[in-house]
């Protein structure tokens, strides 16, 4: 996976900016994904995925913490606080701004269906990167089933995620060994 | 006085910052439970509001803590809000992140990449089902949430702006004509 050319601090920068900025209604995850693998192609799929895996495990913000990973995979200790930074400072700016003007924004005909809206497309985003990293897995039964038994362990049922993911995950690793075993 | 106010924050963001897991969903609660049972910073009605604007802005949910600290402390009260929501979580991040590009290339390491991706799938899969249930959501919502998803998986280079517009207005049509 050798990249051809150096992503620069500034690149990173202004990428994630623009996240920050884009993504009402939240799912910033599917913003990422889309301007970090689709549009530009500095990650593998394969790459992304297990790095948000790791992001969704850990404590923290999922997009946060999928900027950190990004940009420490690109840029070490530097990208990592460039994507961090880019991807709050717009947000921050702007619920400022929101801060100051909430009473009138609240008093405002259609904030709730505006709302409701924004957020409903945000999740149709979710939804639509959660069909690709489906795809994006290799082909084969035991990748299906992971995939399958998360959704329904932590989705359906509500159980809790770290103790669904402490049983599945291992089971997917074992399951991918030996042919990354075989690749070596 | 002040200070304590910035002790305060932190002392209530950190740990929240460290034991979300699973995403900014789970700290709704513990933050509503402190700021508006046990210090009384904002009233119920304030937080419910202040939650609504904090979906509209870009940017991740969580930053409904900055906005009521910045609400109860000012500006600096907001940064360091920030600091302590963010801060503790994405160095610990930052750590593992370390650890794994070490690791790149090695066997293990690739059978971990290759393992870990169906979970990234499933866990996204889940908290799309999470947040629908959060949301509290109709017909309209699922329709929204199923066209969007097919009409990206159809043309992935579609930009998600415009979508997002779309949505608005038609949430705010649908409202206007249904109630």
């Amino acid at each position: 996976m050798a990249r051809k050319t150096k992503i620069s601090l500034g690149a990173l920068f202004s990428v994630f900016f623009r996240i920050g900025l884009q993504s009402f209604g939240g799912g910033l995850v599917s913003w990422i994904y889309r301007e970090v693998v689709t549009a530009r192609s500095w990650m593998s799929d394969e790459e992304f995925l297990s790095g948000l895996s790791l992001c969704q495990i850990l404590p923290g913000v999922n997009s946060t913490n999928a900027a950190i990973f990004v940009g420490q995979r690109l840029r070490g200790a530097a990208g990592a606080a460039a994507a961090l930074t880019g991807l709050l400072l717009g947000p921050f700016g702007a619920i400022l701004l929101a801060g100051l003007t909430y009473k009138t924004l609240l008093g405002t005909p259609g904030f709730p269906a505006l709302v409701e809206g924004v957020g409903a497309v945000a999740m149709g985003l979710l939804a639509r990167l959660g069909l690709q990293a489906s795809r994006g897995i290799r082909p084969g039964l035991a990748p299906a089933l992971a995939a399958a038994a998360v959704f329904i362990g932590v989705g359906l049922l509500q159980w809790p995620m770290l103790a669904v993911v402490a049983a599945v995950a291992p089971l997917s690793i074992a399951a991918a060994w030996p042919r990354a075993a075989a690749n070596a | 006085m002040r200070d304590n106010l910035y002790v305060t924050l932190i002392l209530l963001l950190a740990p929240l910052s460290l034991a979300s897991i699973g995403g900014a969903t789970g700290i709704y609660a513990p933050l509503q439970h402190e700021t508006v049972d046990v210090l009384g910073w904002v009233t119920t009605r304030e937080f419910i509001d202040l939650f609504a604007v904090s979906r509209l802005t870009p940017g991740p949910s969580s930053m409904l803590a900055p906005l009521i600290a910045w609400k109860v402390a000012g500006l600096s009260g907001a940064v360091v809000a920030m600091l302590a929501l963010y801060l503790p979580s994405s160095l610990l991040c930052y750590g593992v992140a370390r650890v794994w590009e070490a690791h790149r290339g090695k066997p293990w390491h690739r059978a971990c990449e290759a393992g870990l991706a169906p979970v990234a799938a499933g866990l996204v899969f889940a908290g799309v089902l999470a947040l629908l249930r959060i949301a509290g959501s109709g017909p309209l919502t699922w329709l929204t949430v199923a066209l969007v998803a097919g009409l990206l998986t159809w043309r992935p280079k579609l930009h998600p702006l415009p979508l997002l517009g779309a949505g608005a207005l038609l949430f705010l049509a649908a409202r206007a004509f249904w109630s």
